[in-house]
């Protein structure tokens, strides 16, 4: 009843295209905004941050980014352990040669560097389509991961090949290294995540959004309509590897600390990734924080109640978790191909109009 | 003649008998594209689980046993008998065959008409699901499989090349019985298309789905045959690889290396896959050979084919025997 546009008038064109038409929803996002930032950090503790918090925020980034190439621009990538590596690559060599520099800017950069390098592995996308694409960024996966782990001036020659996360601050407040607290590193996401979605959602609505979504659905009838396939192709790469290299960074330096390359940003971190997008949505925001929030608490749901609940062993229901995944992306892709977004639309439309439906 | 040469014949050969075994994976991926335009990602995890299957048939390992006892309580592991390797690789088969008609049923029936893509990532999801479904059925341990093939160091050649080079090549019997059964599977697999009434069915199919369903060709039976076909190549590859390295997870890793085989040689083509395989397979090991160990750290194999085969596509998109791509707005 409260859930409708009926009574809110729009004056002016910017009220007209604001992101939530609809004045329920626009409360809802400020209320969850307030939650997330000024409610959240108080109440958790360091089991909730590692095992849920971090990886969904972090895994969102990624998820929106490779939304961007995948579910806007319609160009299929396996290489997002690759890109993600580069991040965290970037990332540590950063903060380790310019140790004055915040970390902010180091996060930043690395990003920038990662896209970077997307848009060279993006260049065949010009030549090839589909799945010969797909199988192309493999290429990319393979021979990242490949390099981290072969040339020492990546890992500065430790003696391990792992990469560590030295300690830095923010305001004063250490965000990586040991001594982070677990709302430090929380917040910390959070600000990245959000900016993240905010500039995903008005760059997708954009002309830019269009042009990726033209190209998309026909790439010839696009350029036919003067879409320039080279510019809307390789800016999806660029944008996607932003996105897609924050949240390797993230991953390294916030949430894991230490990272041995070919163990964290293999083909596996590619495909849950991907999955994410299948199941959250293709071509949606919310899809990617849905897909993300979806596959970070399964294996969390899973563990807790087989094998902490019902003493299951623990390969038993890692297996198990393999074929619930591989289940739900096969029943999504017939069922409901556009994921638990358009679940999500479905359930507004009905909430529309309810509750006289005729 | 200097010996740089004579080890770089030494790994040629390897590596033609390596691309071989790319070449047989990569042929399963052809044979569904071609009748159904599905990239079959699962065709790794197919040769694993037939693997696998054929292993646990022969042992008499009890399937689901793990999730068994781990529900109940009890203690089982093995039925107590063994099975004859041929007995057991007729059950595999009708197993695959099995595996083929739900797989159509469940999945793909659905899915007709979708995008390539979409259906590519379905198999990704058939993938996962069979990966985590065979290590349940079957457990996870690294199981030996042994059918009978000889293994070990060709002794003639070993002689043969010692006499010309004053060096032994180091040549397994397992890549010339995996090279022969590789040649016999192609004839037969092409006869079988070219001169028989399915075979003919087949490539109605893979011509134009549409014109072959109105000369009353049932769609159904032909995507259960080709991909029972699939299966039957997969039971081939997964024999040849575990035997050469154990049943184990890692077998369902060959899809990827099969994947550049295939870009190479096109997609669509039979003949391509078996070149593709074979440039790989050499093309990788000298590579390795002559840059990648001396120069580079080593352990290229895990990338070079794929680099290799991602320059040829921007020169050559559609592969070396592909169809060309026409595209139409």
């Amino acid at each position: 009843m409260i859930y409708r546009e009926s009574g809110d008038f729009s004056t002016t064109y910017q009220q007209d295209s604001q992101t939530f038409p609809i004045r329920f929803d626009r409360y809802r996002y400020y209320v969850v905004l307030v939650i997330a930032f000024a409610i959240v950090p108080f109440v958790i503790n360091d089991y909730w941050v590692n095992a849920v918090f971090l990886p969904f925020l972090i895994y969102s980034i990624a998820a929106i980014g490779l939304n961007i190439l995948v579910g806007y621009c319609g160009q299929v990538s396996l290489g997002t352990g690759g890109f993600m590596a580069v991040g965290a690559y970037a990332c540590y060599k950063l903060m380790t040669g310019f140790p004055d520099i915040n970390i902010f800017f180091h996060i930043i950069i690395s990003g920038g560097i990662t896209a970077a390098v997307c848009v060279l592995f993006g260049l065949p996308s010009l030549r090839i389509k589909g799945f010969y694409l797909a199988v192309a960024t493999l290429a990319a996966q393979f021979f990242l991961v490949w390099l981290f782990n072969r040339v020492g001036w990546f890992y500065n020659y430790s003696a391990s090949g792992q990469i560590n996360a030295p300690e830095r601050l923010v305001f004063g407040v250490p965000v990586t290294g040991a001594e982070t607290a677990p709302w430090a590193a929380y917040l910390f996401c959070l600000v990245f995540t959000v900016v993240c979605a905010l500039a995903a959602r008005n760059m997708t609505r954009g002309m830019q959004g269009r042009q990726w979504m033209a190209i998309r659905d026909m790439d010839i009838a696009a350029e036919i309509i003067g879409v320039n396939p080279l510019k809307a192709k390789l800016s999806a790469f660029a944008v996607s590897g932003f996105f897609v290299g924050l949240s390797g960074a993230l991953f390294f330096a916030v949430y894991l600390g230490a990272v041995e390359v070919g163990e964290v940003f293999g083909i596996n971190k590619s495909f849950l990734v991907l999955f994410m997008v299948i199941i959250g949505g293709l071509g949606s925001i919310f899809g990617s924080f849905a897909g993300a929030a979806f596959l970070v608490l399964l294996p969390v749901f899973l563990k807790n109640v087989l094998v902490g609940g019902m003493g299951w062993p623990t390969d038993l229901v890692e297996h198990l978790q393999f074929m619930i995944v591989g289940a739900m992306i096969i029943v999504f892709l017939i069922l409901e191909p556009h994921g638990l977004a358009q679940l999500w639309r479905v359930a507004k439309e009905k909430l529309r109009l309810w509750p006289f439906p005729h | 003649m200097p010996d740089q040469l004579v080890f770089g014949m030494e790994v040629f050969l390897n590596g033609l008998m390596a691309g071989v075994l790319y070449a047989l994976v990569a042929l399963g991926f052809v044979l569904i594209y071609k009748a159904s335009g599905i990239f079959n990602y699962a065709q790794g995890i197919m040769a694993l689980f037939a693997a696998m299957t054929l292993v646990g048939l022969m042992e008499g390992i009890v399937p689901f046993a793990h999730l068994i006892n781990t529900i109940f309580g009890t203690n089982i592991h093995h039925f107590g008998w063994h099975a004859p390797a041929l007995l057991a690789i007729l059950l595999t088969v009708l197993m695959m065959i099995g595996f083929a008609w739900i797989v159509n049923v469940v999945i793909f029936k659905h899915l007709v008409n979708q995008e390539p893509i979409i259906l590519f990532m379905a198999t990704i999801g058939l993938a996962y699901f069979m990966d985590g479904f065979a290590l349940i059925m079957w457990f996870s341990d690294i199981k030996a499989l042994d059918v009978g093939l000889p293994q070990g160091i060709n002794a003639a050649i070993d002689e043969a090349t010692f006499q010309i080079f004053n060096y032994g090549f180091f040549i397994d019997n397992l890549d010339i019985v995996a090279t022969i059964v590789a040649a016999a599977l192609v004839f037969t697999l092409i006869v079988f298309a070219q001169y028989s009434k399915q075979g003919r069915a087949m490539r109605a199919v893979a011509d134009d789905h549409q014109a072959a369903l109105s000369v009353g060709i049932s769609l159904n039976f032909i995507w259960v045959m080709v991909w029972s076909l699939a299966g039957f190549v997969a039971l081939v590859a997964g024999i040849m690889w575990g035997t050469k390295s154990g049943v184990q997870f890692s077998l369902s890793l060959i899809a990827l290396k099969a994947l550049p085989v295939l870009m190479l040689g096109g997609f669509t083509s039979i003949p391509g896959a078996i070149i593709g395989g074979l440039i790989i397979g050499v093309g990788e090991q000298l590579f390795e050979f002559a840059i990648g160990q001396p120069f580079l750290g080593g352990a290229t194999q895990n990338w070079f084919a794929y680099v290799l085969a991602l320059i040829f596509l921007v020169f050559r998109p559609q592969g070396l025997f592909g169809e060309k791509i026409i595209e139409r707005v």
